[in-house]
């Protein structure tokens, strides 16, 4: 255990020594402040000619949204498109089929949204040629459409009048400066950790015990990186990062870990370093860092200690909870990665999640429902904005000043805004688990009838709320055992990942538009200072009690029912 | 709307050029000089191929075992079982695992049986078993090949692989590469 401690130790501060010289480059690439960089400079250059877009352009607040939202609807229709025809022949050597057409929206909303939740099994539900051109490409670009968003919103508040930027200018930058070239520099480590890239056949393989099989192959390393370093996390195989091919050893490990949090992490020292107040910036990191360490303890001490009712039946369980985990990780760095990734959206999955014990669910579910504490690459700030703004709200309210953020007074349509969409995110999977609970008991027979859960009772009512919860804050990780590739299942999680995508940015966008036509207040004594340990731990105490206050009562319903049955 | 839709199948086009058809090719030249050409590590044993990290299913009581799986080691169809902690089914279907095990292996206590041993992985393809799940075998595999006790544990110990930088993750053992150092004893 001790020596776990160092190892998880280390590989946090692996992270941050490699994300703090990325978010000063960051800095230089979005303030448009490279010099002489050759031949990106060149490509970029051409790239805008083409486009016609002149670098140095902004957009007001309507052109953004209407940029945004034009563009999305374009990567929907194609990647619909090619998922309803991917079973012809082009690219799919293993023969597969054509995706039904509410699965086909399910994955390409999963994928613009940056969900990743995933209906269909990678084996056997997807081409190659769906595989690279629809999902390995929604990956790169909805990641670089979160961090150009991302961008806009702390550009607007650097100074007064600054504007949004351009949507599109940051849009290739992060592609051609930031997500293609980590992508290459991963992608080389995992090829040569043994991760396939081929486009060839699978091939059949007759096992040493006389045993036949088709063993599913693909040009898997083009897509890992990304859905790691875009916080994506959709998998190229259905067991994701379980899969020995996606994750072959603990060299991989150890690089899927740092990529995961790499650039989340990044984006706050490139807030630091273009805002030009590192402290302000420091006093994020410190509260997502506290967040990430309280939600990674309590699922690592569950599920190193083992399933108590496996260990009345007389067997040794000192390796902990192993059902549905990986040797070549144990128990314990595969709750550690689950850890991370149930506050990082990426939500890949080294271990079925659907067999951890009940307590490990809580922190996960709290962890995607504040989907900040780090949060994913650039809506991990815009979920942490709406948290600033209430925390600066109630905090300058206790010291009877006028609410101010960085300099700038918060009004009334900036409060509702923030409000509302706080609001709506925690309503979202609540309302949609009550209905789903409400289909299964009007149904005749129940959940024997649709086959949806694949375990009930208290357990049974957890997967479906988790399913909600994922979809909502972009996660995309779940309790497989849900039998999610039905209409109702594909349809209403659809709902929730659009809403829990799309109403956040358009929020942010606009309160952070607000905020930028504001004059600087006057910094003196008597106003409340953002940039302390103070205050910090007040964001903190915010974040946890708007989000403690709304599922409580589903945690007693759930994972809190489900422990105590198991204990008595 | 006329005037977004231009620039936006425009950076689309860019994007699909970048990231679908430049960026893999890349990675196919670069995984060319990768193990195997990138085609996945491989082991050769009288003449077939066996993926180094998609674990078999071995279940003669003359091999060494490897886990449960939930999928019996279709590695074309990946999962887990995802039965929940508390689940009866899941619970029942342990207990058979433990009996059967010790019905195989006459002399075995049942608490020297690791939980790795009895349990399903998540992709239902885990290469490894512990280190404990291959010594509590041994008893079964010496009677049946009639082999001393001590040189399976000395094979044991050749084929363990230590933690990385001695600290990610526990002890393990590939049960395919332990299983042909097996039969070529």
């Amino acid at each position: 255990m001790m020596i776990d401690a160092v190892g998880s130790l280390l590989l946090f501060f692996i992270v941050v020594i490699l994300s703090w010289p990325l978010g000063k480059y960051m800095s230089k690439v979005y303030k448009d402040d490279l010099s002489g960089d050759g031949l990106l400079t060149k490509a970029e250059r051409k790239i805008f000619r083409l486009m016609k877009v002149n670098p140095s352009s902004t957009m007001n607040i309507r052109q953004y949204l209407l940029a945004f939202a034009t563009v999305n609807m374009i990567w929907l229709l194609y990647g619909f498109g090619i998922l309803l025809v991917q079973g012809q022949s082009l690219l799919n050597p293993a023969g597969n089929p054509s995706m039904e057409w509410t699965l086909a929206l399910h994955s390409v909303i999963s994928f613009i949204t940056s969900t990743n939740q995933q209906h269909y099994s990678g084996e056997t539900g997807a081409t190659y040629l769906s595989q690279i051109s629809v999902f390995t490409l929604l990956q790169f670009v909805s990641a670089a459409a979160s961090l150009s968003v991302g961008v806009a919103v702390i550009r607007c508040l650097k100074r007064t009048g600054q504007q949004l930027g351009n949507f599109y200018v940051d849009f290739i930058r992060s592609c051609t400066r930031i997500l293609f070239p980590l992508a290459i520099l991963a992608a080389t480590f995992f090829i040569f950790r043994g991760m396939p890239m081929t486009f060839n056949s699978p091939e059949t393989v007759v096992s040493l015990q006389g045993d036949t099989s088709v063993v599913a192959t693909g040009p898997v390393a083009a897509m890992i990186p990304i859905k790691e370093l875009g916080s994506n996390g959709g998998g190229y195989f259905g067991t994701n990062n379980a899969h020995p091919f996606e994750n072959p050893d603990s060299i991989s490990f150890v690089i899927h870990y740092i990529i995961v949090l790499l650039l989340p992490m990044a984006f706050i020292f490139f807030i630091g370093y273009f805002l030009e107040n590192r402290k302000f910036a420091n006093m994020i990191l410190g509260v997502m860092t506290l967040g990430l360490v309280l939600i990674t303890i309590p699922i690592v001490w569950q599920e190193t200690n083992g399933n108590p009712l496996v260990s009345k039946m007389g067997i040794d369980t000192s390796s902990g909870n192993m059902e549905g985990k990986e040797i070549r990780f144990g128990s314990y760095y595969t709750s550690f990665y689950s850890g991370e990734n149930a506050v990082v959206p990426a939500g890949t999955i080294t271990s079925m999640l659907d067999s951890y014990m009940p307590l490990s669910g809580i922190p996960m579910l709290i962890g995607m429902q504040v989907d900040g504490f780090f949060g994913g690459l650039g809506t991990g700030l815009i979920n942490i904005f709406y948290y600033l703004i209430v925390a600066a709200f109630l905090g300058c309210q206790m010291i009877g000043r006028t609410p101010v953020l960085l300099g700038r007074k918060i009004g009334l349509p900036e409060m509702q805004l923030a409000t509302g969409v706080a609001v709506l995110q925690l309503l979202v999977p609540l309302a949609l688990t009550a209905i789903a609970c409400f289909v299964i008991n009007e149904t005749p027979g129940g959940n024997a009838t649709l086959g949806w859960l694949g375990n009930s009772g208290a357990h049974g009512f957890t997967t479906m709320f988790y399913e909600y919860v994922s979809a909502t804050a972009g996660n995309g990780s779940g309790f497989e055992a849900l039998g999610d590739n039905t209409a109702f299942w594909n349809l209403s999680t659809s709902i929730a990942m659009f809403s829990g995508r799309f109403v956040p940015i358009a929020g942010v966008l606009i309160i952070a538009f607000l905020l930028s036509k504001k004059k600087s207040a006057e910094t003196s004594d008597g106003v409340l200072k953002t940039e302390t340990a103070t205050f910090g731990l007040f964001l903190f105490m915010v974040i946890i009690l708007l989000n403690a206050l709304s599922t409580l009562p589903v945690f007693a319903l759930g994972p809190l029912q489900e422990y105590f049955q198991m204990s008595h | 709307m006329k005037e977004n839709m231009l620039p936006a199948i425009k950076v689309t086009a860019v994007a699909i050029f970048l990231f679908s058809i430049l960026y893999p090719l890349l990675l196919l030249g670069i995984a060319y000089f990768g193990p195997n050409n990138g085609k996945g590590k491989i082991i050769e044993y009288k003449g077939r191929k066996y993926y180094k990290s998609i674990g078999q299913s071995f279940t003669g009581n003359k091999y060494f075992w490897s886990r449960p799986s939930a999928v019996n080691y279709n590695a074309n169809g990946s999962g887990g079982s995802n039965k929940g902690p508390s689940n009866k089914v899941y619970l029942a279907e342990i207990q058979a695992r433990i009996d059967s095990f010790l019905v195989h292996n006459p002399g075995i206590d049942k608490s020297a049986i690791p939980v790795d041993l009895v349990t399903a992985s998540g992709s239902g393809l885990d290469p490894h078993i512990s280190v404990q799940a291959a010594n509590v075998q041994v008893k079964r595999i010496a009677r049946i090949r009639r082999f001393k006790e001590s040189v399976l544990n000395k094979l044991i110990e050749k084929h363990t692989e230590k933690p990385l930088w001695g600290l990610f993750g526990p002890k393990k053992i590939n049960v395919l590469e332990l299983n042909i150092a097996l039969d070529n004893l």
